[in-house]
């Protein structure tokens, strides 16, 4: 059950497209800067194969430039697993 | 709200994300987090105005789980830049206490019973129409307030005015804000403030009339503050008849007795002209003189009437008839030293120096009070410092919307959205954009607040429907208008949030939504109109007092003028109510632009909000090609006016011996039904007191806590004494706070008022004081 925190960057001229995108996929809540070209996104997924379906879901978006992980926790891990 | 672990985590993720950001982009912010989406679990932000006074801060509301559970400044808002005061912080417990008001309730043999919402619409519309058809349309009425939206108070309006043909719409502003619109429509044939906020970060010199603004209006009386460190020349001066927190910060406090602030301000205009202070280019060219009728009366009779007759002077007239106020003879009757007279007229004199006039109720609620504010116009228009940047008679005012809805509506008998009752071009554009027949809207205005409440008691009107007010805590010489309201043949309604002396008084009371329960829009002192959008739901059944009044109004078969859906109901009356004000005067914004911006002000015009009217570089709305234009007037001048100081309707003798004030404190708005319920402001302050001179206490051999019985002519109250606490009055007057219904302090009050405002004088009676 991982979560995780990331800055997101859109592409020039992206950011609100960024943002309803990113609204637009479960399991993410989205901060959006009011003065940068930046975006919190908060991840929260019940287990791995969502979490490796999220990330792929990320990866193709158009609007997104770049994702830098900010914070990262996960349940399972911690077990040693 | 409930913290769970995980949710705890999240909030350490985004907590982490936010500051990563701050490091990497120096600056960035995230303050505006309405746009946060798919938000559980963490807090999402959105804006709207405080709803509280009539600053019109902007806040930031934080809503987790369908739950408002946190507050912040907007630092999008120019109002308050992200700053808010104690009661503004702590706003969104005032949502949940726990004895709101969720469920309609009918009296039946005498109790109140829980019946379904729609049962006590339904029964609603039968008594009024009933009423009506019985009794003649003048028999119902509906009485709203400073705090109705926007919406609610124009859904009234047309109403009652439009569609029941009667002019029995009145609002609580006419207890506190009536003077300021008489005077302003006296001075300058137009109401509301001709400057705005940003005059604080100009002027030099502050003076505050009769107004504990440290207490009232505490987030801009910081601003002030902020600018006197700031810059070294600004100078404060507390002009009041009682030492307050205002008096401890200013740099000079100067007490005068009630009521004789119009000698004073005589005295200031006095010396001005003595001394050849007058902005000559500016008087010529913007300014006429003239007299008024005096001896005028104060309205303690029912069916009062006056009305005022103006003369023109010329300024000879003006100057001999000022003779009779030199600071030596205005000391006499003030007690304000002619030296300190002099100071203060030397300052407004000085062409230097910027000055700022603030005042709200203690100019206000003034049996005087049109005169009062016509005196501090005079004052600035002869030394010509109005309308510019840092030079502004500003009059504050107390409740979120009392400009909003009560004056730029018009909710007051009087009274349309454009104009007045009297004027038939005014009736016929109502008409027009209402969708009724011209003949609909009587041309005679009926009662003001006070003679409606008198009306109720003798008979004249028997159903009255009261929103999002307390007149059963606020009413000054209650107890004959709660007894009237009691007897038998009366139907009162009251929609509210929580049950309070006026609900105990009602036939049927309404569950409302409070605040960002409804969407709607609030108009501030400066002229800012500001949306708010439902951000939590109302519980139960409570619904906006706007969709109540339209409910009725469909009930009485007026469809046709009430068409709107619940889905889109306050964006298509805003789009109606804002033909009213079309043109450079009073053009509103579109309300898509009003839901994106942090409040926007009029006179709006093409896209650019107005800081300075009357001002040619600043308002659209100047034709006359001078550098200022009064346009309200038909001269196209600023009026100064002669009047005389006259006494209160009631001073202190021998059996009644001092002066009593009433008032409000910081923790605490208005009556105390919401704040009451914020357990952190109830805590604070928990109950009422009265405010004694120590030497006084010390005579009447009363110390701190113990019970002291005000006793007037009208009625009397026990309460325990302060004494040395956050105001001290003079000796000879006692102050009470009014916020506590458990000490009904109004029921000792005068019911007297201003006879051109009809607003009545809260400040003035006369009590004697007996230890419990």
């Amino acid at each position: 059950m991982p979560i995780f925190s990331y800055l997101a960057m859109p592409k020039s001229g992206a950011k609100e497209a960024l943002c309803a995108d990113l609204a637009a996929l479960s399991h993410c809540e989205v901060i959006p800067s009011d003065n940068q070209e930046i975006v919190v996104l908060v991840t929260d997924t019940p287990d791995e194969t969502t979490e490796d379906k999220l990330q792929k879901s990320l990866n193709n978006l158009q609007s997104l430039q770049s994702l830098s992980l900010a914070f990262g926790y996960d349940d399972q891990e911690k077990q040693g697993r | 709200m409930k913290l769970n672990r995980r949710r705890f985590l999240k909030y350490a993720a985004a907590s982490s994300a936010v500051a990563t950001a701050g490091a990497l982009f120096p600056g960035v912010s995230f303050g505006n987090w309405q746009n946060l989406t798919n938000n559980s679990g963490i807090i999402s932000w959105q804006k709207a105005p405080c709803r509280f006074c009539g600053t019109g801060c902007g806040v930031l509301v934080g809503v987790s789980d369908g739950r408002a559970v946190a507050v912040k400044g907007d630092p999008n808002c120019s109002v308050n830049k992200g700053l808010c005061c104690m009661k503004g912080y702590h706003s969104v417990q005032m949502l949940y206490g726990k004895d709101r008001i969720t469920t309609a309730k009918v009296r039946k043999n005498g109790e109140m019973v829980e019946v379904p919402i729609k049962e006590a619409l339904d029964l609603i519309a039968e008594k009024l129409q009933e009423t009506k058809d019985k009794h003649g349309k003048d028999s119902v009425a509906i009485y709203g307030s400073g705090q109705w939206t926007i919406p609610d108070g124009y859904v009234a309006s047309k109403l009652f005015k439009g569609c029941l043909g009667t002019n029995n719409v009145e609002a609580n502003a006419r207890l506190c804000m009536a003077s300021a619109v008489t005077g302003f429509m006296t001075s300058f044939g137009i109401d509301e403030p001709m400057g705005c906020y940003e005059d604080m970060d100009h002027a030099n010199v502050f003076i505050t009339w009769g107004n504990n603004m440290a207490e009232m209006h505490p987030v801009l009386f910081s601003r002030m503050l902020a600018n006197r460190k700031r810059r070294t020349n600004v100078t404060v001066i507390d002009f009041a008849t009682r030492s307050t927190r205002t008096s401890q910060a200013a740099d000079k406090s100067i007490l005068f007795k009630p009521q004789t602030d119009l000698a004073v301000a005589n005295a200031i205009c006095y010396e001005i002209i003595k001394n050849d202070w007058v902005n000559w280019n500016f008087v010529n060219e913007h300014v006429s003189f003239h007299k008024g009728k005096t001896n005028i009366g104060y309205g303690t009779e029912d069916h009062f009437a006056f009305k005022d007759k103006a003369e023109s002077i010329n300024f000879e007239e003006y100057k001999l008839f000022l003779e009779d106020y030199t600071p030596e003879k205005v000391e006499k009757i003030s007690g304000v030293s002619a030296r300190d007279i002099k100071y203060m007229a030397a300052l407004y004199g000085d062409p230097s120096l910027k000055v700022t006039s603030f005042w709200c109720m203690g100019m206000n609620q003034h049996t005087r009070g049109t005169w009062i504010n016509n005196l501090v116009y005079n004052i600035h228009l002869l030394v010509g410092k109005i309308s510019t940047p840092g030079n502004s008679p500003f009059s504050l005012t107390g409740q979120p919307s009392a400009c909003g809805t009560v004056r730029e509506v018009g909710t007051l008998t009087h009274k349309l959205p454009h104009g007045v009752v009297m004027k038939e071009p005014h009736r016929e554009m109502a008409a027009e954009i209402w969708d009724v027949p011209v003949s609909n809207i009587d041309p005679k205005p009926t009662y003001h607040t006070v003679e409606m409440f008198r009306a109720l008691d003798r008979g004249d009107i028997k159903f009255i429907w009261i929103q999002v007010t307390n007149p059963m805590v606020t009413m000054p010489n209650l107890r004959r208008y709660r007894d009237g309201a009691l007897k038998d043949d009366r139907f009162v309604v009251v929609s509210d949030v929580y049950p309070t002396p006026t609900t105990d008084v009602a036939d049927v009371i309404l569950p409302a939504a409070l605040w960002v329960e409804q969407e709607g829009m609030f108009g501030n002192s400066e002229r800012r109109t500001q949306h708010f959008a439902e951000i939590v739901k109302p519980p139960g059944e409570a619904m906006s007092d706007t969709w109540q009044i339209i409910e009725v109004a469909k009930r009485l078969g007026f469809e046709k003028q009430f068409p709107w859906t619940q889905d889109d109901y306050i964006g298509k009356i805003w789009e109606e109510y804002r033909k009213f004000h079309a043109g450079p005067k009073h053009e509103m914004a579109s309300y898509e632009v009003l839901k994106k911006r942090s409040g926007v002000q009029w006179p709006f015009v093409d896209g650019k909000e107005t800081r300075w009217r009357f001002n040619a570089k600043h308002d659209p709305a100047c034709t006359n090609g001078k550098d200022f234009d009064f346009y309200g007037k038909k001269d196209h001048k600023a009026w100064i006016w002669a009047r005389p100081y006259e006494p209160a309707a009631e001073s202190p003798d021998s059996e009644y011996n001092f002066w009593l004030n009433t008032g409000r404190v910081i923790e605490h708005w208005h009556t105390g039904s919401m704040t009451r319920r914020i357990p952190v402001l109830h805590n604070a302050v928990p109950s009422s007191y009265v405010e004694l001179n120590p030497e006084d206490a010390a005579e009447l051999g009363i110390v701190n806590g113990e019970m002291v019985k005000i006793i007037s002519r009208r009625g009397e109250i026990t309460i325990p004494a302060q004494i040395k606490g956050r105001g001290v009055p003079p000796r000879g007057m006692v102050f009470v706070p009014f916020f506590d219904e458990s000490y009904l302090v109004n029921e000792v009050t005068l019911d007297a008022f201003c006879p051109i405002s009809k607003q009545p004088d809260y400040k003035k009676c006369a009590v004697r004081l007996e230890k419990a």
